[in-house]
């Protein structure tokens, strides 16, 4: 965006004073910038999802097109909520508000905005809830600060229920453990109610419906688009590797999020599994049908997220697999660690997870038969089964981000980390307070990794970028590593405008890079076709 | 200005005063001594019974545990038991440590901006930990002293408690050091709350009420025991009758004093189900904190779990199959 001012400016603008008006009170900013463009009607009926009343609209717009009785649907969708999730009702009721997570969200220390607190975002919800559920609020109303359900509360929900990337940061501060995700969840399920979903969310999940995959990419582009790494492989190793497609009998069916497929840097990594696969002599295949690892469902209602998801069970099944391999992808994790299995299971095919190459038995995915690709490959290089010339990552000085959902809903800190030390030689962690469980959402996550608020996302990633920067600053970290594929696409233009001069990677392009392949030719470039040691020149230099 | 700190403020006040007036003036000892602590009591115990049982009754859809520490894979990388814990004996554990020793708000940091060199910092902050623990285990401690108003012969738990607690074992009689730490804790919690700016703006008249009366509870108790004096034995008495549920009113009356403290400490109790003080039970009920992160090795079932229309591979196929015949694709069907 042309009027984002320059880094030093915006970070110098970012005011945490707060306001005179208690909260209830400030309108939300609905100016254009501060809000993600609502979906087109097409894909809400795509998927037969209530739609809103008129036809293209703005949350700018003063008058909302959604029904006269919205306020008795949005009631009922909550009476429903309440009765469905334990979750929603405890953290309703057991907020004490002692302030712990006020300071903890990346929205709020990039952004200032009182209402970007954890707390005061559940309390959007909350004040609601006091108003129409609780005894409390009906007696005492307003003194209690309950607050009836008017049309600046339902913009208020859409403009920061869309500023919340449910990472879950706050809630491993808070005593209670509540959790900001599940109420941003109930608040986005909420709105749907109404049709008032967003554009960039609402389109990957009609494209991934219909075609598998969020970027609507058709089965034999699908085809196309992997072979083309192939051919670069080649160019690049002198390996030709020739994957299958939706073969049946295969032991393993490896699913991994689109963006890999469609989006540098994600597509190194894709490079990076290729590799990995044929080094190994794997039996696996890739499916056109279940061709999205990723699931936009989750940042729209559990139905939607439910649906999409139950591609990976049909296709294992169809295919007659043995366990399904997933790739590196954040929120593609939560779904399948905490939800797939009791969504979409029992799992009715194959075996309990086991790793052809050394008979590691994945206990840990005895039921949902899923592993990660980091598990899988961290106990390979433990076993020594990789040949691996960490010499090719030297001009990489790398850190590692922890994405949030493989952190704070699945616990996968360690496995990601073990591989990298042992593909590259430079690796520098963030201070402690930015990494692990207490990681920084790159601020982009849950769908809202759209252009229209780059400015917010730049707030959000804001605490992030901030910690990158003391590594470059203090280590040279050029390299910044992770395992999720919305942030190899939103950490890119959040470093060139932070911290100009750090790229971005999945874990998989450095193993790609290190790898020695059988009969492969001397490699000078790395899966980039950049010099494999464009750095050591310069370091003769100095 | 937020001045919900003073609403409460005026409230407890009025509470007080109708409580004194109430017993010293108007001669309503039975309501104050036998009637509304009877009240309370029933309200409260159905109201949390209520209350439990309400939040017992909704689902538990989905295993949402956070996990705060490296989840149990691979043999060889050290699992964190308690920050991610397995098992449900772990989850117990992880519970306990939360529960006993406010283990999240142990981890609490506060962020800072450091504008010159733009860098933004996180300081390790135990203050807000510390006044809850003050403010908690001096309460726990307060209540089970409490307990020998309400036994004859009084438990020798009660007794051994009363000596750690009077340790110090200065002023006459002996110092309770609960009783002083917990009108610390509870004046430190509400300071908080009307000092730092971002804790102002989110409080509502319901965080600074119950602080209020539980310093009314404290400050009334401490005057009864180290300055005006009360008849202890009469109090016993009235305590006595009401828990062998045989109540009367001592001769001679008891001071106003304690009628305000008993009055505050029925209000305390009634309030509970109807409030965040709900806390206290809700905590145990936390899925995020008493779920065990194994849910890919055993698998959670959802009671609502419902079929939705999904697309399947026949449909899929229908749509694609000539594309996918040409580009060299498996189908089902030619």
């Amino acid at each position: 965006m042309a009027e984002t001012p320059k880094p030093e400016e915006l970070f110098q603008n970012i005011d945490h004073s707060l306001p005179e008006t208690p909260w209830e009170d400030v309108p939300p900013d609905l100016s254009e910038g501060r809000f993600c463009y609502p979906t087109k009607k097409k894909n809400l009926e795509y998927l037969d999802l209530p739609t809103t009343t008129g036809g293209e609209w703005s949350p700018a717009d003063e008058q909302w097109p959604i029904p006269d009785n919205w306020q008795e649907i949005i009631h009922q969708g909550f009476k429903d909520r309440l009765e469905k999730y334990r979750s929603l009702k405890v953290f309703m009721d057991v907020c004490v508000r002692c302030g712990a997570c006020a300071d903890k969200c990346h929205f709020f220390i990039g952004t200032g905005d009182p209402k970007n607190m954890p707390v005061l975002r559940a309390e959007l919800l909350r004040s609601v809830y006091r108003n129409d559920f609780t005894r409390a609020g009906k007696i005492l109303k307003k003194l209690n600060r309950g607050r009836p359900l008017t049309k600046q509360v339902l913009k208020e929900w859409f403009s920061y229920f869309y500023q919340c990337t449910e990472c879950r940061r706050c809630s491993v501060y808070c005593p209670y453990g509540i959790d900001t995700a599940e109420v941003t969840m109930m608040g986005r399920e909420l709105l749907s109610l109404l049709g008032l979903n967003i554009n960039w969310i609402l389109e990957p999940v009609a494209n991934c419906f219909r075609t598998g995959n969020h970027l609507g990419i058709q089965p034999h582009a699908f085809k196309d688009m992997v072979d083309f790494f192939c051919d670069d492989i080649e160019e690049i190793t002198g390996v030709r590797i020739n994957p299958t497609f939706n073969r049946k009998g295969a032991e393993i069916l490896f699913i991994t999020p689109s963006g890999d497929v469609f989006a540098d840097p994600g597509t190194y990594s894709f490079m990076g599994y290729l590799l990995l696969f044929e080094h190994l002599g794997l039996d696996y295949t890739l499916s056109t049908y279940a061709s999205e690892g990723g699931n936009f469902g989750l940042f729209t209602s559990s139905e939607v997220m439910k649906r999409l998801n139950a591609k990976m069970y049909a296709e294992a099944r169809r295919l007659g697999v043995k366990w399904i391999l997933g790739g590196e992808c954040g929120h593609m994790w939560r779904v399948i660690h905490q939800y797939m299995d009791t969504m979409n299971g029992p799992a009715d095919f194959g075996e309990i997870p086991k790793s052809p190459i050394t008979g590691t038995v994945f206990e840990n995915a005895a039921s949902t038969r899923m592993v990660h690709i980091t598990e899988f490959t961290a106990d390979l290089i433990y076993n020594n089964k990789l040949k691996l010339d960490t010499s090719r990552n030297d001009k990489h000085v790398v850190t590692y981000h922890d994405s949030c959902n493989p952190s704070r809903a699945m616990g996968l800190l360690d496995e990601p980390r073990y591989i990298l030390k042992n593909v590259c030689n430079n690796f520098y962690e963030m201070p402690e307070n930015t990494i692990r469980e207490q990681t920084f959402c790159c601020g982009s996550g849950s769908g809202l990794n759209t252009e229209e608020i780059m400015e917010l996302r730049l707030l959000g990633g804001l605490p992030r970028a901030n910690a990158v920067k003391y590594v470059h600053d203090k280590f040279g970290v050029n390299m910044l590593s992770c395992i999720c594929a919305i942030d190899r696409a939103a950490l890119p233009p959040l470093m060139d405008y932070w911290v100009p001069g750090v790229g971005v990677t999945g874990i998989h392009e450095l193993v790609g890079n290190a790898l020695i392949m059988e009969g492969e030719s001397e490699r000078t470039m790395d899966l980039r076709f950049e010099p494999l040691n464009e750095e050591t020149e310069e370091d003769a230099d100095e | 200005m937020n001045t919900a700190y003073l609403y409460s403020l005026i409230a407890v006040v009025l509470l007080g005063l109708l409580a004194y007036i109430g017993a010293e003036a108007a001669g309503l000892e039975v309501l104050f001594g036998v009637i509304i602590p009877y009240l309370a009591l029933i309200v409260f115990l159905v109201g949390f019974a209520n209350k439990m049982l309400d939040w017992g009754k909704s689902a538990v859809p989905f295993r949402i545990t956070t996990t705060s520490g490296q989840q149990k894979s691979l043999p060889w990388i050290k699992h964190n038991r308690f920050d991610s814990p397995f098992t449900n004996g772990q989850v117990v554990v992880r519970m306990l440590l939360e529960i006993l020793l406010f283990r999240s708000l142990f981890k609490n940091t506060r962020t800072g901006f450091a504008k010159d060199n733009q860098h933004i910092t996180y300081k390790w902050v135990l203050w807000l930990w510390l006044f809850a623990l003050m403010f908690h285990y001096s309460f726990f401690v307060v209540a089970v002293r409490h307990l020998r108003f309400f036994a004859e012969p009084v438990p020798f738990f009660v007794s051994f408690l009363e000596q750690i607690d009077g340790m110090l074992q200065i002023l006459l009689p002996n110092l309770f050091i609960s009783g002083v730490v917990l009108l610390a804790g509870a004046s430190l919690l509400l300071l908080r709350r009307v000092f730092l700016p971002k804790l102002v703006y989110i409080s509502r008249p319901a965080d600074y009420f119950p602080l209020f009366l539980i310093i009314g509870i404290a400050v009334t108790g401490l005057m009864m025991r180290y300055i005006s004096k009360v008849d202890v034995v009469r109090i016993k008495e009235l305590t006595m009758g009401l828990a062998t549920l045989q109540p009367s009113i001592p001769e001679g009356g008891i001071s106003g004093l304690f009628y305000v403290h008993f009055f505050f400490v029925c209000i305390l109790v009634a309030y509970i189900p109807f409030s965040k003080l709900m806390h206290m039970g809700g905590i145990f009920l936390s899925p995020t904190r008493n779920m065990a992160n194994n849910s890919r090795a055993k698998r959670h079932v959802n009671p609502w779990n419902y079929p939705v229309k999904t697309h399947t591979y026949e449909e899929y196929e229908e749509d694609f199959r000539d594309k996918m015949i040409e580009a060299g694709l498996p189908v089902e069907k030619e």
